[in-house]
């Protein structure tokens, strides 16, 4: 029989032998609710950028970049961002090589997990008492001669950075140390039959496999950290130093009621996120990524 | 191995558990300082309070609302983790089932809200509510929170759902059951555990939402943690303690269900939502 | 390196020990390896094997003990500095390096020069027949292929002694046949010790030159592979070598070299192993050896099936005892047949210790 002559098969079974059935249906629902509520508002977020109160395609832009009081917040959340995220990596590699080795973990990874679960406002609320000129924090430097006066850690930069470290470096530590134990640790025993230091196991065997996992860590903390808002409003100085670029887009939206300006603003933001993620993934791109373990399981 | 350490790593090692020992001292001290200050009659200049009471919980309780501001605060929530569970659960079985044209790009639209932060889709999004109507409303807030937490039910379920055989739902096809016996009798058992996990996750998350709530809540939608912001924002309207007790009433509810959430989940999870996702 | 661990003749465990918490994994491993010998270390999973071999390895320390290579004690240095092979059961290659890399590690670890280092992975990838893959990642490769350059990379530092954890158990049937003879080839071009790991009987006698059979942490024999089949020193390792007929007895008479047991009112001869404390004893025969003959056990058959070349089946012999057979021809479930074997090739156990 040749195969002209067989009548093709009814659309349902070609539509499934592309993975297309009442299954894959299923995906529709959550799939419609993004699309309405992410999808579609990030479209008309755009199209409102462009169509500023004053009519011309690229005001509300033209009016971010030249006014410093609003293209200013960019590079003051990069100065925040970036010194942050960069420290929370650098303090957390090294805990998480130590807790690797730990048998129990789960105590010191649920107090992490704290500030994380309890958000940001709840730690801007602690921080202003214990980090405040009366708090325990100033006693202690001060009872233990550190300090003559109170140091001023709240109401500044200071502030905002603390509270991005007391909420990103849990975050961090907890990304590194899942990327850490997922690497096969019999790769390291192999590494130490074949006459690898301790420091050149690091080297060689452990930081390019972990690299690619960084990138990631990397991105997800800037990406929390340049978004910082309730603790820059709470405990830095939101007129001045902290003044970071969502305190720029809530005011335009809530307080001048300009949800153009405060779309374009919104874009912005995106914009620079979208740059420095690009760019780190590209650097991670050089890297091995692929399964951590030595084998076929 | 690890037979003779040299005097270098002892010093390592001691330096990595001093840091990790001062950052842990001060986040509970800090929460600490919280606690106590809200049973204190008057702290001021001194270690400890003068004297201790309860009394700030109940003028707290009447000042800001607290009985609303609960009942609020968990129709949203349970809302959110009901409407993430019937959309989500779903989506997740047939992403982890099926191979389709255009699953990458699906994957994406799920990924990207957990990847983009709040404020920033957070701006739009209220936009569009307030201009359809529903912005201040319960029903715009719980549409809000829906945004990251249906993507979480998601990439939470995925992983789970491929590591059950599917074989076993052939094997029960193969003796007759029909779809929805199939569901009631093989799947629900099997997907109960992740699902309760990722349940769990999303309500703590939910309840600490700060961004998408308050860009999107009225007077009457508020929940504890955006009350909770202004009553900080607006701090020297009302005493110091007052708002601490409130702060207190708002770290119970998340850290209840964190404890009950710690019973089914390693602390790990509750960060790697993405992880899976990334290569 | 040093150079007597290059030259060393003996391998030697001493009272070797490692506890997991109250866990005895290994309780007192004592034996020691020629520099030239393949010695396999074969019992069932949780025997203590990898343990020991882990221990030898440097990978755990050791809790009682010591390992010496001739007088240098050896179980104080690191895993980096004892300059063994390992091969690791899920080969442990490092997926970010290529083949050549991974290869080369080793010799990147002991600053061996560039050109000279070339020169001895090309004929590592030689040895194993890589060289079609060398610049391929490990994940682009087979896993025969990956079996082979992690060969490759434990050979190519020219270790002493060469560890080996389960290394064909991730292979098919016939890839497995094949690595057998490759492990033996390499083994004899080196001329070091290699120690290997396995849970398959078959794989340790057609490899080993020697053999330990461990059980709960301990040695229950070590022999040539020929000892440990003709003649195991106790039912474990009798049971692990295949003997799976055991016929429990009571001893009537002894006669020079063999010994008459009652079984159910049969008697039955065979060759005792050890003393024999009681009148009660234990009859192992492997089922190649149990046949059906015109007088000896009377049992009923239960199932008989065809192998090649012969039929093998059980049957229910004398008080119930399962007895499994070879016979020329097919025999019918139910029908009766009696049983029985050469007492050359029947070993007794004394009954009370079993």
């Amino acid at each position: 029989m040749s195969v002209g002559d067989t009548p093709p098969p009814p659309l349902r079974l070609r539509l499934a032998s592309h993975g297309l059935d009442a299954v894959t249906l299923l995906v529709l629902p959550a799939a419609a609710l993004l699309v309405a509520l992410f999808v579609y508002p990030f479209f008309y977020g755009l199209w409102l950028s462009l169509h500023p109160k004053d009519g011309s395609i690229f005001g509300n832009y033209v009016k971010f970049f030249s006014d410093p009081f609003l293209y200013e917040t960019i590079g003051k959340t990069l100065w925040l961002a970036v010194p942050v995220t960069v420290l929370n990596l650098v303090a957390a590699i090294p805990i998480a090589f130590r807790v690797r080795r730990m048998r129990n973990q789960r105590l010191l990874t649920t107090i992490l997990v704290l500030p994380i679960t309890l958000g940001t406002v709840l730690v801007a609320e602690g921080m202003l008492n214990y980090f405040g000129p009366q708090g325990w924090f100033n006693r202690t430097v001060m009872t233990l001669g550190l300090s003559a006066t109170p140091l001023k850690l709240v109401h500044n930069y200071t502030g905002v950075f603390l509270s991005l470290v007391i909420t990103g470096f849990p975050f961090t530590f907890l990304l590194v140390l899942s990327y850490l134990t997922g690497i096969d640790p019999v790769l390291e025993q192999a590494a130490s039959t074949l006459g690898a230091k301790a420091s050149s196991r690091f080297r060689h065997i452990l930081l390019p496999l972990l690299v690619p996992g960084l990138g990631v860590t990397f991105c997800l903390g800037f990406v929390q950290a340049f978004s910082v808002f309730p603790s820059a409003v709470l405990l830095g100085a939101p007129a001045g130093p902290t003044r970071v670029i969502s305190i720029a887009a809530y005011e335009a939206a809530f307080e001048q009621y300009d949800y153009s300006l405060a779309s374009a603003i919104a874009m912005v933001m995106a914009a620079v996120l979208l740059a420095v993620i690009v760019a780190v993934m590209s650097l991670r791109g050089l890297f091995y990524r692929g399964p951590a373990s030595g084998g076929k399981g | 191995m690890q037979q003779s350490r040299p005097i270098a790593e002892r010093a390592w090692v001691t330096i990595v558990w001093v840091l990790t020992g001062f950052f842990v001292v001060n986040l509970l001290a800090m929460i600490g300082t919280v606690v106590t200050s809200s049973f204190a009659t008057r702290w001021l200049g001194t270690w400890l309070p003068a004297g201790w009471t309860p009394k700030w919980y109940i003028s707290a309780w009447d000042e800001f609302q607290l009985d609303d501001l609960l009942i609020v605060t968990f129709e949203v929530v349970f809302a959110v983790v009901a409407l993430s569970a019937l959309l989500g659960i779903p989506a997740a079985y047939a992403l982890a089932r099926r191979e389709f044209p255009g699953k990458k790009l699906v994957m994406l639209l799920f990924l990207l809200p957990l990847l983009v932060p709040p404020v920033t889709y957070g701006i739009p999004l209220a936009t569009v509510l307030y201009k359809s109507g529903l912005g201040g409303t319960m029903s715009g807030v719980i549409a809000a929170n829906l945004v990251p937490a249906v993507p979480f039910v998601i990439l939470v379920m995925i992983p789970f759902i491929e590591q059950i055989d599917p074989k076993i739902e052939a094997a029960a096809r193969v003796f007759g059951a029909s779809t929805f016996r199939l569901f009631v009798h093989v799947l629900v058992p099997l997907l109960l555990p992740g699902a309760l996990a990722a349940l769990l996750l999303v309500l703590v998350r939910t309840i600490a939402m700060f961004e998408l709530t308050f860009l999107t809540a009225g007077p009457g939608s508020q929940t504890l943690v955006v009350a909770l912001y202004y009553a900080v924002f607006a701090a020297g309207v009302r005493a110091v303690q007052s708002v601490d007790a409130m702060a207190v009433v708002y770290m119970l509810t998340t850290l209840v269900w964190l404890i009950v959430a710690l019973r089914f989940v390693n602390p790990t999870q509750m960060v790697t939502r993405a992880k899976q996702q990334q290569h | 390196m040093a150079t007597s661990l290059q030259t060393f003749k003996t391998l030697r465990l001493d009272h070797l020990g490692r506890d997991f918490g109250r866990l005895n994994a290994l309780k007192d491993l004592t034996f020691s390896v020629e520099r030239g010998e393949f010695v396999a270390l074969l019992g069932p999973s949780g025997c203590g094997k990898s343990t020991a071999l882990n221990c030898i390895a440097g990978l755990l320390p050791t809790t009682r003990g010591s390992i010496w290579l001739d007088d240098t004690r050896i179980d104080t240095l690191g895993a980096e500095d004892r300059g063994f092979g390992m091969v690791f059961q899920n080969y442990a290659l490092f997926p970010h390096m290529s083949v050549r890399d991974n290869i080369g590690f080793g010799l990147r670890m002991r600053g061996v020069p560039r050109s000279e280092a070339k020169t001895r992975i090309d004929a590592a990838v030689a040895t194993v027949r890589l060289e079609q893959q060398v610049d391929k990642l490990p994940g682009q490769l087979s896993g025969g292929q990956q079996q082979r350059v992690a060969i490759a990379r434990a050979i190519v530092i020219e270790p002493p002694l060469v560890l080996m954890d389960e290394p064909l158990s991730n292979l098919d049937a016939k890839l497995r046949l094949e690595m057998r003879q490759e492990i033996r080839r390499i083994h004899a071009g080196l001329g070091s010790i290699t120690l290997y790991v396995t849970h398959d009987q078959d794989e340790a006698m057609s490899l080993a030159d020697r053999i330990v059979v461990m059980r709960d942490g301990e040695v229950r024999q070590i022999g040539t592979p020929e000892d440990l089949y003709l003649r195991p020193a106790t039912l474990d390792v009798a049971d692990f070598m295949g003997f799976r007929n055991r016929i429990p007895g009571r001893i009537t008479g002894r006669a020079g070299d063999t010994v008459t047991l009652d079984v159910g009112g049969t008697s039955l001869s065979g060759l005792p192993r050890a003393a024999l404390a009681g009148t009660s004893a234990i009859a192992a025969i492997r089922p190649d050896d149990l046949q059906a003959a015109p007088s000896g056990l009377a049992a009923t058959v239960e199932v008989c099936e065809y192998r090649g070349h012969n039929f093998f089946g059980s049957a229910r012999g004398p008080g119930g005892v399962e007895l499994f057979f070879r016979s020329g021809h097919r025999l019918k479930t139910g029908e009766p047949v009696t049983l029985a074997a050469d007492p050359s090739r029947v070993l007794v156990f004394d009954g009370e210790t079993a």
